[in-house]
C-alpha cells in the first residue's frame, strides 16, 4: 500500500481548529472549484465527475455520474438531496464531515446542482447531530452573505437555494426514499423500487438526485484536480480515497482517509497509523466490513482490499465505510442479538416480514441469551430469515421493500455460520437448567 | 397548553416559505416546537396542522415515527448512552448501567428533580469513541463512569451550563437574506434552468 | 367496459403459470391474473384505490427476462412477455411466511369477532396457513375496541396495517382523520387525541378492513355471516343511489354493504346510507292504519281506513284534491299514485317535491349528463347547486377524485362554500338571487368591469377566462344551492349557460332518494309518465288511463295556499312530511290545517302525519320490491328482503285498492306488472321491462340504455331524420322520441326541440308525445341590497331532523343543531361571542340561534341549516320571495 503519495481528498482540512469557517475555507482553496465549473458549461462539469468514476459513498455504492444521467431529460424541475442522515452503525464520516468542512461540502452541492441542472437543494442532516447543523447553517449563512450560494451566484445567471432540514430520529430515513418521504413530511417509510427511483420520480414525483455527504464532498477536489487525476488514485472500480471508520476491538480507533481499492482490510485494523492492531493483542474473531447490514468478515477475508467488487465477491460489503472489530472475547450471541435488536427496532412497520419478523427474530435471540433457548430455536431463528430474506444469500433477496428486512439476517447467518456452537452451547445450557420449569418464557414487552 | 409564540409563529411562516409544499416544512415545526416547550404539545401539533394545511392526525402520524419527538414532558437534560454494536464492544451496556444506578431511573425515565431523562438508544454515529454518549445531543466521547459522575454532578450544580435544555438543536438556525434568495422551486416550476440554457448558448 | 371483458387491441401478453393471459396496457399484475382465474392474496391491495405493495402477501415470482424474482403483484404493471409463478414453492414460502407473520401478534378472538366468518385472514389461515403458532412469547396487547368515531370502533390488537382504512380516508373521503401513529412493531392505527374519525364515509373503513380491527357500532355482535342472508338492492338515502347489499338475520335487517358498480358508487357508500339499516325496524314504524277519533289517532281496521279514504275522495272534486310527496316510493307505487291521481281521480294537483327542488320540466327536460361522463378525464365541471357532500355523498366522492386523479376542473358558483369548495379551481360566492346576474357576467364576451352580485371583477372575470378556455361542453350539477332563494333564480342561471353554450349538459341534484322516479312517474303537475307533458301526452294516455286531468294543476306551494284558504277537500301525504321539508313552515302548517281531510301514506309518524285524519301503513325499504330511478336517470332494482312490520303494504297496494273502492280496477296484481305498464307505456320507459332491471346490476340508464324498439317504417323515416339533424350527436332514437346523449362529453348537440314537436304533429292524434324539453326561463330581477340586512343562505347537513338520521339510534345524535352563520368581517362588527345567542328576524318571524363566524360564508350574508331541531328556521322563510333578508341582533 502507498500511503504517503496519496494526499488527503476530503480531509485534508480537519487538522485546522477553525476548519469550518468560511475564512479557513476559503484560505485553503476554497470555492476556486465553483468559480472554475461556472467558467464551464454544465456538461462540461458532469463529465469530470463521470470521469472521476466516483462511487456513491452512502452505502450502496453507485457510480455518480451513472445516477446523475438516470434523470430523464428534459424533465424540471429536478432537485439534490444530500444524505447526511448517517446512521448506520459502526458508521462515522459524515458528521466529521459535516461539523469539519461544511463548506466543502455546500461546494460540492453547488458543483453538481450546476451540472445537474437542479432547482433547489435540500441538505437532510440527521437529527441528532445538534453541532453539524449547527455549522452548517453557519456556513451556510455566510455563504449565502458572500455571494456562493442563492441567487446570482459569483454574479452569474446560476441561482440555486440550499435549504438546510434536519431529521428526528430515525435511522430508515437514510434510505433515499424514505428520507424523501420525510422530507415531504411523511413518515419515513421507503416507497417501492421500481416505480419509484428517485432520478425519475423522487421529490415531489420529481426528478431527485440523492447522495451522500462524502460523496459530494468529493467534488470541489475533483473539478479542481480533474476527473483524471481521481481515477488515478484506487483501484478497479474503486476510485479516489475514501473515509473508512475502525472501531470496536482495535488499539486506536479512528476515522481515516485511505486510498480505496488497494489498501486491505489488515492495513486498517493492525497498521500502526491507523486500528493499531487488535487490543491487549488479542486474537480477531471477526469484524464486519461496511456496517450493521453487512455480513461478517474473518480472519482469512483480512488481506482483501478495500475494492467494491473484490468485497462483494468475497459475500459482504464496503457498505458505509465502517468496520467494526470483535476480538476473541466477544460473545457472538450477545454482539448478534445487539445488531438484530437494532434492526427490529429501526424498521419503519411498512412490510409484514420486517415488521413482524425482525421483531420475532429479537424474542428469539433475546430468549436463548436469557437461558430459555429450545433445541428447536435455531432452525427456527433460520427459517424467520429466510421468510425476510429469501435463500439467505448474497447479496441478498427480500420479501420486502428496501434491505432494512433483510439486513437483520445478515448477522444471524454470520453468526450461525461460524460461531454455531455458542448458540448450541446456550440452548444446552438451558436446557438442563430449566427442568424444573418447563415453559416459563418471559414476557414480551408490551407496548400500550 | 402551549400553542407556538407570536415569535415562533412567525419563525414557522418562514420555514414554511422556504419549501416547494408546506408540508415538507412538518419536521422543522415539530422541532421547532419541541425547542419552545422541551417537548410537542397537542397545541402546538394542532395549529401546526392549521399552519401546513394537514389533519392533526398527520402531524401527529409523522412526528410518532420518529424517536426525537416527545409528547410528554422530559427533563432539562436527555441523556442518550449509545449501547449498539461498537459501543457495545467498549462497554457501552456497563456505562447505561452504570448510569441508571447514577441517575436513579431506567431508561426511558426522568429523575425526580425533572432534570435528567435516560435513554438507551442506537448508534449515534461517534463509533470511534465509544463508549459514547450525548446530553441533549451534544456528544461526551469515551466516557468512564466517574467521567459520567462528574458530568451529572456539573450539570446538577450549574458548574456547566453550555448545554441548552432539552428541545434546543443547533443554536444557530439558516436565515436566507431575501436579497440573496433564490426562492423556492416547485414541481409546477417546469422551465429549463437558466443557467443550463445560457451555457449551452454560450457553447455553440 | 365490464370487467371481464379483455380488449384485443392494446392487449399486453403475459404469461401466468404457463398460460397466455391477455392484460390490458398498464394493468396491474394482481388484476389480471385475477381476470383470467388466477387469484393471488392480498390484503393492502384494493382495487378502488392506489396501490402501496406493503403487506406483502400478493409476492409472486415474477420474470422480466432478468431471472425470477419476488414481486409484488399488486405494485407491477403487466409488460409484454413478462413470465409469473404465483404457485411456485417460493412464493409459496414467501406468502405462507407473510402469513404466519401476520398471525404472530393477531389475537386468535375469532369466535367473538364480528369478522368471523368472512374475513379474508382467517379464510387465508384455514386455507394455507400453519396450523399452531411457532411463536412461543407473548402476543402484543393493546386496549380492546376503542371508539374512534360515534359510528367505528378499532380493535388495534386486530390489526394488520394494511393501510387500507388510512388511505380512504385521505386519498378517497379527503378525510385524512385515522392514520398510522408510532413506528415499526408498534406501528398502530389512531386518530389524533379528541379529535374523532368524523367521516362522513367512516363505515366504508369498516367494510374494506381485511381483518376485524374496524367494526361498526350498529353491527356489533349482531350476527354471523353464516346465518345471514342477503340481496343486492340500491340505497334510498338519497338520489345518488348507490347499489348496496342488504344482510338480514331472523327476518331483521343488519347492515348494508356497498357493492361496486361502476358507473356509480365504486362499492364505497356514506354513512348515513350504510347505517339507515337501522331506520328499517325503527321505533314506532306503523304495522296497521290509524283513523282519527274523539281520542286522536287509533288503530283501525284496513277496511275501514281504507273506506274512509275512498269516502273522502269520492266525495271531493278532482280539483279539491292534491297530493304531495312520493320521493321514498318505488317508480312502482309511484306510478300507481299517479295513475289513480290523474288517470282515475282526475286531479293534476300532484307534487312530489316539497318546493325545494327544481319544476319537472328542468329536472327531466334539460340536457342531462351522467356520473361518468361528469368526471370524465380533463373535462369541465360547474357546481350550480347543493353542497354534494352534504346532500349526494357519493357523487362527492367520485367528483373528488376526477378532480385529484382525473384532471377534471370543477368550478363552484354557490352563495356559500361547500364540502368541495377546496378542490374547486375556482369558487364564486354570488349574493343570493343574483346568480343569474353572475352567470351573464361569466358568459360575457367582454370582462366585467364592476363587481357583480357581490363577486369582485377580477374573480369573475379569472372564472370567465376559465369558462372560454374549457374545452367540451360545461357540464353542470344543478339544483338549489340555497333553499330560501326562489327557484326562479337556478332557472335564470340555466338558461343563461343553455344560451351561452348550447352543448351544456346537467346533472339534476335533487336530494330524495326516488325523487328522479317519481317525476319519471308524473308525480309533477303538468306531467304524466315517462318524461312527457300533460299537454303533449293527454291523448296519448287516454288510451289506457280512465282519464286524464283537463288542465295543469297545482305544485306543493300551490297546494298548500290553497289548502289554507279552504280550497282543498282531500290532501293525500305520500310519505311526505311538508312541516319538516317545506323550506317555508308557515306555509306548511296553514295548509295543513287548511285541508278538511288529510290522508298520509307512511312507515312512521312525522309531525305532518300527526296531523292526518287517515294514517294508512305504507311498507318501507327493504320490505317490498320494484324498481328506483338515481339522478342520472338509471333504474335499479330494489329488494324485499324482510316483511314488513304487522299489516303496512307497499303504495301500489294501497293505490290498487282505494281505486277498486272507488270503481275502478288499475290492472296490477303485482309490482312487476306495474313495471311492465310503464315499459309499455311511459314514452322514455319504453321496453323497460323487469327482466332487464334484474339482469343490469349497474342499473338500465332510460333512455340509453333501453334496447331499440322495433319500429314500423313511417317512424324509422322520423327516426332518420331526428339523427341527421343531431349529426355527430350520439342520438337513442325511441318511437320518433329522443333523448341527446353526448358522447365522452365532446360537442354534444341538443336537438332543437321546435323540429320534435313538428314531427309530432305529423304523426297524428295518437302520436307518440315528445320527451318534455326545457324552456328558458326568463332573467331574474333582484332586489336592492339593503346594507343592514343579511341575505339568507339555507342549506341542509347530511344529518338533520329526517326521518332516515332520527330512525337509528347510531345517526340521531349526530345532526348538529341549529345556528347562525356569518362572515368573520359581520361577526366581529356585529361584537358578538362565538357560541353567544342573537336573534334572527325576517320579515316572517323572529327566533334565536347561536351564532358562529365562518369564512365560508360571503360578507352580507347568513348562513342557517335546516331541519335541526324543533324550531324550524325555514319558518323564517316566504317562498313567494326571490329571497329572504334577515336583521340580526345581539340580545343584551
Ligand atoms: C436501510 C438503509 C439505510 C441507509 N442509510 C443511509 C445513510 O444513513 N446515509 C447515506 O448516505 N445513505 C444511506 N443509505 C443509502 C441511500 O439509500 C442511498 O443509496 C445513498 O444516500 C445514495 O448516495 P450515494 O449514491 O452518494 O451513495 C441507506 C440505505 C438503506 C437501504
Ligand atoms: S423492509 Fe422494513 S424498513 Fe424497509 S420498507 Fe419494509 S418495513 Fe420498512
Ligand atoms: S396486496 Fe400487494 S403487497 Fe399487499
Amino acid at each position: 500500500m502507498s500511503t504517503t503519495e496519496v494526499p488527503r481528498i476530503i480531509t485534508s482540512r480537519f487538522d485546522h481548529e477553525d476548519s469550518h469557517t468560511l475564512a479557513r475555507y476559503e484560505a485553503t482553496g476554497g470555492y476556486q472549484a465553483l468559480r472554475k465549473a461556472i467558467g464551464m458549461a454544465p456538461a462540461a462539469v458532469f463529465d469530470e465527475v463521470k470521469a472521476a468514476s466516483l462511487l456513491g459513498r452512502g452505502g450502496a455504492g453507485f457510480p455518480a455520474g451513472v445516477k446523475w444521467g438516470l434523470a430523464p431529460a428534459e424533465v424540471w424541475p429536478r432537485y439534490l438531496v444530500v444524505n447526511g442522515d448517517e446512521s448506520e452503525p459502526g458508521t462515522y464520516k459524515d458528521r466529521l464531515l459535516m461539523e469539519r468542512d461544511p463548506h466543502q461540502l455546500i461546494e460540492g452541492v453547488l458543483l453538481a446542482c450546476y451540472a445537474i441542472g437542479c432547482g433547489q437543494a435540500f441538505l437532510y442532516v440527521r437529527g441528532e447531530m445538534a453541532l453539524a447543523q449547527e455549522h452548517i447553517a453557519a456556513a451556510l449563512n455566510d455563504a449565502y452573505a458572500a455571494g456562493y450560494v442563492g441567487r446570482n451566484i459569483l454574479g452569474t445567471d446560476f441561482s440555486v437555494d440550499v435549504v438546510l432540514t434536519w431529521g428526528a430520529g430515525a435511522y430508515i430515513v437514510g434510505e433515499e426514499t424514505a428520507l424523501i418521504e420525510s422530507l415531504e413530511g411523511n413518515r419515513g417509510m421507503p416507497r417501492l423500487k421500481p416505480p419509484f427511483f428517485p432520478a425519475a420520480k423522487g421529490l415531489y414525483m420529481q426528478p431527485t438526485i440523492v447522495n451522500n455527504v462524502e460523496t459530494l464532498s468529493n467534488l470541489p477536489w475533483i473539478i479542481s484536480n480533474g476527473g483524471e487525476a481521481f481515477a488515478a488514485l484506487g483501484a478497479e472500480t474503486s476510485r479516489g480515497t475514501r473515509m473508512f471508520a475502525v472501531s470496536g476491538h482495535v488499539k486506536t480507533p479512528g476515522v481515516f482517509e485511505v486510498e480505496y481499492g488497494v489498501t486491505t482490510f489488515r492495513d486498517l485494523i493492525f497498521s500502526p497509523q491507523y486500528g493499531g492492531g487488535i487490543r491487549n493483542d488479542n486474537a480477531i474473531k471477526a469484524f464486519i466490513p461496511g456496517g450493521a447490514s453487512a455480513p461478517w468478515f474473518f480472519e482469512e477475508h483480512l488481506d482483501l482490499p478495500l475494492e467494491k467488487v473484490t468485497v462483494d465477491r468475497a459475500g459482504s460489503m464496503l457498505g458505509s465505510g465502517a468496520i467494526v472489530v470483535m476480538d476473541e472475547t466477544t460473545d457472538a450471541v450477545k454482539a448478534c442479538l445487539r445488531v438484530v435488536r437494532f434492526f427490529a427496532r429501526e424498521s419503519c412497520g411498512k412490510c409484514t416480514p420486517c415488521r413482524e419478523g425482525t421483531t420475532w427474530l429479537e424474542k428469539i435471540l433475546q430468549r436463548i441469551l436469557d437461558g430459555y433457548g429450545r433445541p428447536s430455536d435455531l432452525a427456527l431463528l433460520m427459517d424467520v430469515c429466510d421468510n425476510i430474506s429469501p435463500g439467505i444469500a448474497w447479496p441478498p433477496k427480500q420479501t420486502t421493500i428496501c434491505p432494512l428486512g433483510p439486513s437483520a439476517v445478515s448477522p444471524i447467518a454470520s453468526a450461525m455460520e461460524r460461531f454455531r456452537s455458542e448458540f448450541d452451547a446456550r440452548i444446552t445450557q438451558a436446557e438442563q437448567t430449566r427442568i424444573s420449569v418447563p415453559v416459563a418464557f418471559p414476557k414480551a414487552v408490551t407496548h400500550a | 397548553m402551549a400553542r407556538l409564540t407570536a415569535e415562533n409563529t412567525e419563525l414557522a411562516l418562514e420555514i414554511i416559505a422556504r419549501y416547494p409544499r408546506p408540508k415538507s416544512a412538518l419536521i422543522p415545526l415539530l422541532h421547532l416546537a419541541q425547542e419552545q416547550d422541551g417537548h410537542v404539545t397537542d397545541a402546538a401539533m394542532s395549529q401546526i396542522a392549521e399552519l401546513v394545511g394537514v389533519s392533526a392526525a398527520e402531524v401527529l402520524g409523522t412526528a410518532s415515527f420518529y424517536e426525537m419527538f416527545k409528547f410528554e414532558p422530559v427533563g432539562r437534560y436527555m441523556v442518550n448512552i449509545c449501547t449498539n454494536i461498537s459501543c457495545q464492544l467498549m462497554g457501552g451496556e456497563e456505562l447505561l448501567e452504570h448510569a441508571e444506578s447514577t441517575l436513579g431511573i431506567r431508561p426511558g425515565q426522568t429523575t425526580e428533580d425533572g432534570l435528567f431523562t435516560l435513554e438507551d438508544v442506537e448508534c449515534i454515529a461517534a463509533c470511534t469513541e465509544a463508549p459514547c454518549l450525548q446530553v441533549n445531543y451534544r456528544y461526551f466521547h469515551k466516557i468512564s463512569n466517574p467521567q459520567f459522575d462528574q458530568l451529572v454532578a456539573d450539570l446538577r450544580s450549574g458548574a456547566r451550563n453550555d448545554i441548552p435544555p432539552h428541545g434546543t438543536l443547533a443554536k444557530v438556525r439558516q436565515r436566507i437574506p431575501a436579497d440573496r434568495r433564490a426562492g423556492v422551486v416547485t414541481p409546477e416550476d417546469t422551465a429549463h434552468p437558466v443557467w443550463l440554457a445560457s451555457s449551452q448558448e454560450a457553447q455553440s | 367496459m365490464p370487467e371481464s371483458e379483455a380488449p384485443a387491441v392494446d392487449g399486453v401478453v403475459v404469461e401466468i403459470n404457463g398460460h397466455e393471459v391477455v392484460a390490458r396496457k398498464g394493468e396491474l399484475l394482481i388484476d389480471a391474473a385475477e381476470r383470467a382465474g388466477t387469484y393471488i392474496p392480498r390484503f393492502c391491495y384494493h382495487e378502488r384505490m392506489k396501490p402501496v405493495g406493503m403487506c406483502r402477501m400478493c409476492l409472486v415470482e415474477v420474470d422480466t427476462g432478468r431471472g425470477p424474482a419476488l414481486q409484488p403483484s399488486c405494485m407491477i404493471e403487466c409488460t409484454p412477455g413478462m413470465k409469473v409463478e404465483t404457485e411456485s414453492e417460493i412464493t409459496k414460502k414467501a406468502q405462507d411466511g407473510v402469513l404466519e407473520f401476520l398471525l404472530l401478534n393477531h389475537p386468535l378472538d375469532c369466535p367473538v369477532c364480528d369478522k368471523g366468518g368472512e374475513c379474508p385472514l382467517q379464510d387465508q389461515t384455514m386455507a394455507f396457513g400453519p396450523g399452531e403458532s411457532r411463536m412461543v412469547e407473548e402476543k402484543r396487547h393493546k386496549e380492546k375496541p376503542i371508539p374512534i368515531s360515534d359510528l367505528v370502533l378499532l380493535d388495534r390488537e386486530r390489526c394488520i396495517l394494511c393501510d387500507r382504512c388510512t388511505r380512504f380516508a385521505k386519498d378517497v373521503a379527503g378525510d385524512p382523520l385515522i392514520h398510522f401513529i408510532h413506528r415499526g412493531n408498534n406501528t398502530e392505527i389512531n386518530t389524533f387525541p379528541d379529535e374523532p374519525f368524523a367521516s362522513y364515509f367512516s363505515g366504508n373503513t369498516v367494510q374494506i378492513c381485511p381483518v376485524g380491527a374496524l367494526t361498526a357500532s350498529t353491527y356489533r355482535f349482531k350476527a354471523r355471516p353464516w346465518d345471514l342472508d342477503t340481496t343486492e338492492s340500491t340505497c334510498q338515502g338519497c338520489s345518488v343511489g348507490c347499489r348496496i347489499s342488504i344482510d338480514s338475520s331472523r327476518d331483521q335487517v343488519q347492515r348494508y354493504s356497498g357493492v361496486d358498480i361502476d358507473p356509480v358508487n365504486w362499492g364505497w357508500l356514506c354513512d348515513k346510507g350504510r347505517f339507515s339499516s337501522e331506520a328499517v325496524a325503527a321505533e314506532g314504524r306503523l304495522s296497521e292504519p290509524l283513523l282519527r277519533t274523539a281520542a286522536g289517532l287509533t288503530p283501525a281496521r284496513w277496511s275501514d281506513a281504507l273506506a274512509a279514504a275512498a269516502k273522502a275522495l269520492s266525495a271531493a272534486s278532482s280539483s279539491a284534491i292534491a297530493f304531495i310527496g312520493g320521493a321514498r316510493l318505488t317508480n312502482e307505487d309511484a306510478y300507481a299514485w299517479a295513475k289513480l291521481a290523474k288517470g282515475v281521480l282526475g286531479t293534476d294537483n300532484v307534487d312530489a317535491q316539497l318546493a325545494d327542488g327544481l319544476p319537472a320540466e328542468a329536472a327531466l327536460g334539460l340536457p342531462r349528463t351522467t356520473i361518468d361522463e361528469l368526471c370524465a378525464p380533463g373535462g369541465t365541471v360547474l357546481l350550480l347547486g347543493p353542497d354534494p357532500k352534504e346532500e349526494l355523498p357519493v357523487l362527492f366522492l367520485r367528483l373528488r377524485h376526477a378532480v385529484e386523479n382525473d384532471r377534471v376542473t370543477l368550478l363552484e358558483i354557490s352563495p356559500r362554500s361547500t364540502g368541495i369548495t377546496s378542490l374547486a379551481k375556482a369558487s364564486l360566492q354570488p349574493r343570493p338571487g343574483e346568480t343569474g346576474d353572475l352567470l351573464r357576467a361569466l358568459t360575457a364576451s367582454v370582462d366585467a368591469d364592476r363587481d357583480i352580485a357581490g363577486v369582485p371583477a377580477d374573480r369573475v372575470n379569472a372564472v370567465r377566462a376559465l369558462l372560454a378556455a374549457a374545452n367540451g361542453p360545461i357540464k353542470v350539477v344543478l339544483g338549489r344551492a340555497s333553499l330560501s332563494e326562489s327557484v326562479a333564480v337556478t332557472l335564470d342561471a340555466a338558461t343563461v349557460l343553455l344560451e351561452a353554450r348550447p352543448d351544456t349538459v346537467f346533472l339534476p341534484a335533487l336530494r330524495r332518494a326516488n325523487i328522479h322516479g317519481a317525476l319519471d312517474m308524473g308525480l309533477a303537475p303538468g306531467m304524466l309518465p315517462g318524461r312527457v307533458t300533460l299537454e303533449s301526452a293527454r291523448d296519448w294516455f287516454a288510451e289506457c288511463w280512465p282519464t286524464v286531468p283537463a288542465q295543469r294543476g297545482l305544485d306543493t306551494v300551490g297546494i298548500l295556499e290553497a289548502a289554507a284558504a279552504g280550497r282543498i277537500d282531500v290532501l293525500v301525504l305520500l310519505g311526505a312530511d311538508p312541516l319538516a321539508d317545506v323550506p317555508d313552515a308557515d306555509l306548511a302548517s296553514r295548509g295543513l290545517a287548511g285541508a278538511r281531510t288529510v290522508i298520509s301514506v307512511d312507515t312512521l309518524l312525522n309531525s305532518s302525519s300527526a296531523q292526518a285524519d287517515i294514517v294508512l301503513a305504507a311498507a318501507g325499504f327493504a320490505e317490498k320490491a320494484g324498481t328506483t330511478t338515481n339522478l342520472e336517470g338509471r333504474v335499479s332494482s330494489l329488494s324485499q328482503r324482510v316483511t314488513p312490520p304487522g299489516t303496512a303494504r307497499p303504495d301500489w297496494v294501497l293505490a290498487t285498492e282505494l281505486a277498486s273502492r272507488l270503481g275502478t280496477d288499475l290492472g296490477f296484481t303485482s309490482h312487476v306488472d306495474v313495471l311492465a305498464e310503464i315499459g309499455s307505456i311511459a314514452p322514455a320507459h319504453l321496453g323497460l321491462t323487469a327482466e332487464l332491471v334484474a339482469s343490469s346490476p349497474s342499473g338500465v340508464l332510460v333512455p340509453g340504455e333501453l334496447p331499440a324498439p322495433i319500429v314500423d317504417e313511417e317512424e324509422a323515416a322520423i327516426g332518420d331524420e331526428v339523427s341527421a339533424a343531431a349529426d355527430a350527436v350520439d342520438v337513442e332514437v325511441a318511437d320518433g322520441a329522443s333523448e341527446v346523449e353526448t358522447d365522452g362529453g365532446e360537442q354534444a348537440e341538443p336537438i332543437d326541440p321546435e323540429l320534435l314537436a313538428e314531427l309530432d304533429q305529423a304523426e297524428g292524434a295518437a302520436a307518440q308525445p315528445a320527451l318534455v324539453a326545457f324552456s328558458a326561463a326568463p332573467a331574474v330581477v333582484s332586489p336592492p341590497v339593503d346594507s343592514y340586512s343579511f341575505r339568507l343562505v339555507a342549506t341542509r347537513k347530511l344529518y338533520d331532523q329526517g326521518t332516515i338520521v332520527q330512525s337509528g339510534n347510531h345517526l340521531a345524535g349526530l345532526a348538529p343543531g341549529t345556528s347562525v352563520r356569518v362572515s368573520p368581517y359581520d361577526f366581529d362588527r356585529l361584537g358578538v361571542e362565538a357560541g353567544g345567542t342573537v336573534s334572527v328576524r325576517s320579515p316572517r318571524t323572529m327566533m334565536m340561534m347561536p351564532i358562529h363566524a365562518d369564512a365560508g360564508v360571503a360578507r352580507g350574508t347568513a348562513a342557517v341549516v335546516v331541519n335541526q331541531s324543533d324550531h324550524q328556521v325555514s319558518n323564517l322563510v316566504n317562498i313567494t320571495d326571490l329571497v329572504t333578508e334577515l336583521r340580526i341582533e345581539t340580545t343584551k
